[in-house]
Order: structure tokens, then C-alpha cells, then sequence
């Protein structure tokens, strides 16, 4: 029947699965915290034991090679890794005259699909968990780096812009004995 | 596909979320998978949600459970469900040989003691689809070699 065709090809095509669990955990966590500053230091936490995972699978899926630089790194968290996991490809910009901090501007943001803050949750920034998983992925290629929100459409902005500034390269720990 | 990876990454963040914080015990444990089965309720319910309440697409109840099994499982977990058996008296048994948010977990009969907190949003998730196309339902899930589960819906006359 007509109808029910309709609703089996809208599901199939919808992808809004991750976004509604991702919904329904910020929910609990504004339950479990008092206050958003917790909400978002979970958001990040959880973020990053999800990115420190994610890298693994990203780098088996698309088979990139290392990164010679920072720039490069940003194209391909930009080109590549966002999109295949968020099927969005943020563009990168607001470089700092020494190149290690940028700006990853997200013209739509798959999250907050169907999402608006409730009044008493200004302070919520509730796409945190990227800035963890960005953080968490990083390092796991010997990368510190520092990421955060610096608008948000759901805060009223025009656009949602994360602001990455790379720290400092990790050392890998070498096995011992291996002088 | 790379947004399933992403959604299980998040549901496995989930799980070790709502019980890291919480103690051992029988009681605990029962209020960490209601928190699950609730949450996985919601996106059930958000994920039929964007279309018409309207019921009448669908002939009876089998219908409903068969669309479940079919496209709702696909559009969740990107298979189908291998089995259904019902006893046309409003019980339904869902079985999938290999259940994807089990994959990860073990092949056989380690970890089985866990596995409870890895159907728990699931089994939400079921309810609360089968909520917003009509249907009532108590759905539990249970499983004896990973990553194969049965998932039991017991349909509720309102």
C-alpha cells in the first residue's frame, strides 16, 4: 500500500538514529547534573573515551596516511572524517598567523536536528561531545589539542563554529629497552 | 557503514555511563537497565515519530510486528530480523542471529552476564516505536550464545 511504501523509504533513509540517542543522553545527563558546566564536562568526557575509540576506526576505513602538518590535519578531519560520520563537511578557516589554531565553521549541525534549548539551559553547550571526540582522536596520533565551541545556532548564532588550537605534539612512549 | 560505528561508539559510552556511577547489587542493576530501556523508549518513539499516527496503513497486528522485524530493523541495525515466531495470541518472538550491538561484545558465552545492558536500549527502542504506531507492548530480550538474541514483545490490549 501507497502509505506504507512512503513510511518504509523515509525510514530507511533516516539517519536520525544517532541524533535522538545523542538527544535522549543530554536529557539524562541535565536530570543527573545541577548545573550545565557538569553536563558539559560529562559531554567531553564522554567525547573523548568515544574519540580515543573512533580513531581506530576511522584510520581502518579510510585508509589515511599520516598527517605531514596541522593544515592537513584539519582538511582531513574537515573532508573526510566528519563526513563520513556526520555526513557534513565543516569548512576551515580563521587560521592564526602561526597556524595552530583554526576554526571549523559547521554551516548545519546534525545534532541539534529538532533540538532547542530550554530557557534555563543557557550555559548548555550541547554538542560538547564533539570537542571530546575531537580531542580524544587527536591525541591518540600524538596530538594535544585544545577544542571548544565558540558559537553555536542553538545559542542564537548563525553559525556553529568550533575553534581547535593544537597544543603540543605528544611523545609516543617508547617499549623499553628500546634505547 | 561509518554512522552505525558512530551510534554503537555512543551507545557503548551510554551503558558505561549509567552504571559507572552507580553501586553493585540487584537493585542497581534494575534501575541502570530502566534508565536504558527508557531512553532507547524515546528514540523509538522519535524515530516513527515525524510520520502520521494514522494506524489504518497497517491490516492488524502481525502487520505492525512484520514492518518491525523488516524496515524498522533495517533502518536501525541494517538487517533484518531472522526470525519471527508469535503465537497469535499477542506474544511475539523477534530473533536475531547477530545482533550488531552484540558483535563487539563476545562470540559465544563470555560476558554473558553483561550482555543484559546491551539489549536494554533496544528493547526500549521497540516499545517505543510500536508506542507511536498504536501498539502497547512489554518487550524484554534475552539471549544464550552471542551475538544471536531474541528480543519478546508481549502486546498489551489497551
Amino acid at each position: 500500500c501507497e502509505t506504507q511504501s512512503r513510511l518504509t523509504n523515509d525510514l530507511l533513509h533516516n539517519s536520525e538514529l544517532f541524533t535522538l540517542t545523542y538527544g535522549a543522553l543530554v536529557t539524562q545527563l541535565c536530570k543527573d547534573y545541577e548545573n550545565d558546566e557538569e553536563v558539559n564536562k560529562q559531554l567531553d568526557k564522554m567525547g573523548y573515551n568515544i574519540g580515543v575509540r573512533l580513531i581506530e576506526d576511522f584510520l581502518a576505513r579510510s585508509s589515511i596516511g599520516r598527517c605531514q602538518d596541522f593544515r592537513e590535519t584539519a582538511d582531513v578531519i574537515s573532508k573526510v572524517a566528519f563526513k563520513m560520520y556526520l555526513g557534513i563537511t565543516p569548512s576551515v578557516t580563521n587560521w592564526s598567523p602561526a597556524g595552530d589554531e583554526l576554526s571549523l565553521i559547521l554551516e548545519s549541525n546534525p545534532l541539534v536536528d529538532f533540538v532547542e534549548l530550554p530557557d534555563n539551559h543557557s550555559s548548555l553547550v550541547y554538542s560538547n561531545l564533539l570537542c571530546g571526540v575531537l580531542r580524544g582522536a587527536l591525541e591518540m596520533v600524538q596530538m594535544a589539542v585544545d577544542v571548544k565551541f565558540a558559537q553555536d545556532t542553538l545559542r542564537g548564532d548563525n553559525v556553529t563554529e568550533i575553534r581547535m588550537k593544537f597544543i603540543k605534539r605528544i611523545e609516543e612512549n617508547l617499549p623499553a629497552g628500546d634505547e | 557503514m561509518a554512522d552505525e560505528a558512530l551510534f554503537q561508539f555512543l551507545h557503548n559510552e551510554v551503558i558505561q555511563y549509567i552504571y559507572k556511577s552507580s553501586e553493585h547489587g540487584e537493585m542497581e542493576n534494575g534501575r541502570c537497565i530502566t534508565k536504558l530501556e527508557n531512553m532507547g523508549f524515546r528514540v523509538g518513539q522519535g524515530l516513527i515519530e515525524r510520520f502520521t499516527k494514522d494506524t489504518a496503513r497497517f491490516k492488524d497486528e502481525l502487520d505492525v510486528m512484520k514492518f518491525i522485524c523488516k524496515d524498522f530493523w533495517t533502518s536501525v541495525f541494517k538487517k533484518q530480523i531472522d526470525n519471527l515466531r508469535t503465537n497469535h495470541q499477542g506474544i511475539y518472538v523477534l530473533q536475531d542471529n547477530k545482533f550488531r550491538l552484540l558483535t563487539q561484545l563476545s562470540a559465544g558465552k563470555q560476558y554473558l552476564e553483561h550482555a543484559p545492558k546491551y539489549l536494554a536500549f533496544t528493547c526500549g527502542l521497540v516499545r517505543g516505536g510500536l508506542s507511536n504506531l498504536g501498539v502497547k507492548s512489554i518487550v524484554t530480550a534475552e539471549v544464550s550464545v552471542m551475538p544471536a538474541c531474541k528480543f519478546q514483545v508481549m502486546i498489551q490490549k489497551m
